[in-house]
Parts: C-alpha cells; sequence; structure tokens
C-alpha cells in the first residue's frame, strides 16, 4: 500500500477511520453473502433429493470421465498449439519475405477471428468429430497468440547478444537455437503458461459443441427430473474444480514470473508483458 | 456470394445483434472494473479482499461455464430476464475483472512522487485523484482496455449459443437453408472483423490523441 500514489502513510485519525470504513464494508459483504444464502435455502438447493446423485458411483465416474475429456482436449491443445506457435514465430522471423507474408497474414487472421467461429466451421462445415474440432480451433487461435509471444520474446533479447553470436560466426540457425531461443523461452514462460490457462478455460467451449466433456456431463445431471434437477449443486460442484485448476496454472505462471526476477539467467532480456505497443487486432497481452 | 446478398437482413440482425452485446457489455465491464479496481487500490482491508476475490474467481472462470450458470441458473432464483440482458451481465462481469487488472495497473504505473506532489500542495483526495492521478493513468490504460474490448467483441460469440440474437448464431439458419455453410461461415467471419477492427480503429485514434507517447 505505501507504493502508490494515492495516499500517505495512514495516521491515527485516519486509521481509525479506515476501520471504520471496512467494518461496514464488511458488513455490507456478510450481508450480501447471507442474502445469497438464504435465496439458495428458500428456492430449496440444498434438499437431501438435489444432492443424492453425486452419491452414485455412476454419475461420479461420468463426471470423472467429463474430466478427464476435458484434460485430454487441453493436453492436446497445448501441445499443437505450442508446436503451431513456434512454427509460425519461425515464419515470422524468417528471412524470406514470402514465408514472413504468409505468417503474419495467418497469425493476424486468427488472432483476429472468436475462437468459436473457427470450432464451429471446423465442426459444421468440415463435419468434424467434437474433439478434433475443439482442439483444432483452440490450436490454430492459441498458436497464433503463442506465436506473437515467442516472437516479441526473441526480439526482447538484448540487441548485444544476436551481435556478439553473429561475430563469433554463428549462422543465423545456431544463433536462434543457441543463444536468442533459450533466453527469450525462459523469460517467456509466464506469458506462455497463462496463454495455456487461456486454453484450458477455452476447452468448455467444447460444451458447445456436444463435446462429452465436464461441462457437459454436468449439463446432463442438471437436466434430470428424477433428481429435482439440480442444476444450483452441479454448478457448485463443477466451478470449484474448473476454476481451481485454471487458478492452479496461473499461480504456476505467477510462481514463475517471481522466480525469474530472480534470476541472473533471463538478464538479457527485456520482458514487457501486458503491454501491447501496436494495437492490432488482439495486440499484445493475454487475452481473455 | 448470394449468400450475403439473398440474406443481408438476417446477417444484419446478427451483427447488429453483436455489436449491441458488445457495447452494453463494455459498459457494464468498464463500470464495475473501475469499481473494482478502485476497491482493489482502497485503503479498506475488506474492499481489497473482495476486489481481490472478484479478480481472481472471475479471470479463471471459464466464459462458457459462467455463462452456463447465469443463463440457466439465476432463473432458479427466480430471476427472470431477457436472454440478452443475461448475456450482457455475465460478458460485463467476466470482462470487467480484465478492465480491472488494467485499471489498477495502469493507477500503479503513476509514480508516488506524483501523489505526494499533489498532497504537498495541499490538494485534497479527490483532487489527487481527479487532477493528477486519473489523467496519467488513463494514457496508459488505453492500449490494454483496447485489446480486453475486442476480447469482449470476440466472446460475445459464445452468447450465440446460449439463443442470443448475434452473428455466430446466423449460420444455424442459414445452414436450414441450405446455403453453402463454407461462405456462409466466410461472411460472418468479415462481420467479426468489421467489429474488432473498429474498436482498434476507435482505441488507436485515443491512443494517438492522449496515449502515452513512446
Amino acid at each position: 500500500m505505501t507504493d502508490t500514489a494515492l495516499y500517505d502513510i495512514p495516521g491515527p485519525r485516519a486509521r481509525r477511520r479506515h476501520l471504520v470504513y471496512g467494518l461496514a464494508a464488511t458488513a455490507v459483504i456478510l450481508g450480501i453473502i447471507a442474502w445469497v444464502l438464504y435465496l439458495l435455502f428458500d428456492t430449496h438447493q440444498f434438499t437431501a433429493q438435489k444432492w443424492r446423485p453425486f452419491e452414485y458411483q455412476g454419475i461420479q465416474e461420468m463426471l470423472l470421465r467429463g474430466l478427464g475429456n476435458t484434460l485430454k482436449a487441453f493436453a492436446y491443445a497445448a501441445v499443437l498449439s505450442l508446436a503451431l506457435g513456434g512454427l509460425l514465430a519461425a515464419g515470422r522471423l524468417s528471412d524470406h519475405r514470402i514465408l514472413r507474408w504468409v505468417a503474419t497474414l495467418f497469425v493476424e487472421f486468427f488472432r483476429a477471428m472468436p475462437v468459436l467461429v473457427m470450432i464451429f466451421f471446423v465442426f459444421v462445415a468440415l463435419k468434424v468429430q467434437p474433439l478434433p474440432a475443439l482442439v483444432t480451433g483452440l490450436t490454430l487461435y492459441n498458436g497464433s497468440v503463442l506465436a506473437e509471444v515467442f516472437r516479441s520474446g526473441v526480439n526482447s533479447v538484448d540487441r548485444g547478444q544476436r551481435e556478439a553470436a553473429y561475430a563469433l560466426g554463428m549462422r543465423k540457425t545456431q544463433v536462434m537455437s543457441h543463444v536468442l531461443v533459450p533466453q527469450a523461452l525462459r523469460a517467456m514462460l509466464p506469458t506462455i503458461i497463462s496463454q495455456l490457462v487461456v486454453a484450458l478455460k477455452d476447452t468448455s467451449l467444447g460444451f458447445l459443441i456436444t463435446y462429452e466433456e465436464f461441462l457437459h456431463a454436468g449439463k446432463l445431471i442438471a437436466s434430470n427430473l428424477d433428481y429435482g434437477l439440480p442444476f444450483i449443486p452441479v454448478v457448485m460442484i463443477i466451478s470449484p474444480i474448473y476454476i481451481g485448476m485454471c487458478m492452479l496454472l496461473s499461480w504456476l505462471a505467477t510462481w514463475v514470473a517471481k522466480r525469474q526476477r530472480r534470476s541472473l539467467k533471463t538478464e538479457a532480456v527485456e520482458v514487457a508483458p501486458a503491454e501491447p505497443g501496436t494495437l492490432l487486432p488482439g495486440a499484445g497481452q493475454i487475452h481473455p | 456470394m448470394n449468400v450475403l446478398t439473398d440474406n443481408f437482413s438476417l446477417y444484419g440482425k446478427g451483427l447488429l445483434g453483436t455489436v449491441e452485446l458488445t457495447v452494453y457489455a463494455s459498459l457494464l465491464a468498464l463500470v464495475l472494473g473501475f469499481l473494482m479496481a478502485s476497491f482493489r487500490v482502497a485503503p479498506v482491508g475488506s474492499l481489497r479482499v473482495f476486489g481481490t476475490v472478484w479478480v481472481t474467481v472471475l479471470r479463471n472462470t471459464p466464459l462458457t461455464l459462467l455463462f452456463f450458470a447465469v443463463l440457466l441458473g439465476l432463473p432458479r432464483f427466480g430471476v427472470v430476464l431477457p436472454f440478452q440482458l443475461f448475456a450482457v451481465l455475465a460478458l460485463g462481469c467476466y470482462t470487467s475483472a480484465f478492465i480491472c487488472e488494467a485499471v489498477r495497473s495502469g493507477i500503479n504505473t503513476v509514480p508516488t512522487g506524483q501523489g505526494e506532489a499533489a498532497r504537498s500542495l495541499g490538494m485534497t483526495f479527490g483532487q489527487t485523484l481527479s487532477l493528477v492521478v486519473l489523467p496519467q493513468a488513463f494514457r496508459s490504460v488505453i492500449p490494454p482496455v483496447g485489446s480486453t474490448l475486442i476480447a469482449l467483441a470476440k466472446n460475445s460469440a459464445i452468447a450465440g449459443s446460449f439463443s442470443v440474437t448475434e452473428l455466430l448464431g446466423t449460420y444455424k439458419t442459414l445452414n436450414e437453408l441450405g446455403y453453402s455453410v463454407v461462405w456462409s461461415f466466410v461472411w460472418i467471419a468479415v462481420g467479426y472483423l468489421i467489429v474488432t477492427l473498429t474498436i482498434s480503429a476507435v482505441f488507436n485514434v485515443l491512443e494517438k490523441r492522449w496515449g502515452v507517447p513512446r
């Protein structure tokens, strides 16, 4: 709190005032929580009938299968989009103008398109199974974003590194693979992981093309009349798991970033994430 | 080619739906995001916690799950609103977390000395905020807010699958009418490009006019 331009360090009177505000705010927040809880009880969300399905083994297995499918889609999408990102970044950094143009066009187009449009296009127009359609869509989008991440990472390595490598007589490939890419990758790791969080979140789009993932399993349970349409219980079970997985990955990104700030190995790279220089469609930072 | 000319009104309606969703959700996201950012930099502990929880949870929620919970969950509480309003709510809340982070980091880029100087000139808190801190924060916040709003426009496509009229949803009608799927998607893509490029053009102008010179 001390490093903000907004206030001085509070004195005794200001602290007392803040305490009063704090108590009032806490009261309001607790009031809201109580109201939500009251609504939940009032609409009979905690009745045994609605929670019973989660005791059945078949339903637990179905949820786990859904979770497994989600993770499977994520794994495919993550690996493939890293590969595509590397390829496109190589294209964008190429010395050949045509390759550069093609890669740039590709990257810019797929970053400007909603992922869902791509997924639906592959699913509806090319008549593919849901899983490949989902993975293709996610790969095209996240691959393009990652290509930009890789490219800006390589470009942000200190100029001297590249010049020194060329002065030693290395070829371009050697300069890239031995000097620039290792440093860039290390510096870009937090950004890459945050982009993978986006990919993980977007696997839930599979729900919309009837891929049998986590949300889909939840929907099946929620629309069961025998259990009194346990919609809210399903949301209460599914969202902590989903949000928890994404949070774990996000924390990993923050942890890596924190570790790096102390590391000597990334010194030559000025990392400037979350600050898009140009404002092309979907420029720069991580995309929600 | 005749997919577009034959169904101009359908595409127009879809595009209008997307634009409406984007505009309303952007307004909600900007207001909520600003509010949450002010919570997160407030000297009051409980508000800071509330803001942090809001941002952390929403940033890590898949948007589809949020749509699922809002559009199908809220009616269980007896909240019955038009689908479009629900969609605006979900999109706006989701995006507000990203706006909040952008605004907060914008405020944090203002050097401490600026606030100290303002206070030593005898400015009140309100004056410091409105005359010194926010104008400077605004300048550095333009690009990230721009890309967040572009992402919002792209995310609005999800609403189409929850029976809200918008651009992506038009493919279903066209498919039933027997038009070529590929071409109908080409024009949908063009529609999204129009929306995203317009937002980026607007923010480019803002950036040129007020942005931090680099």
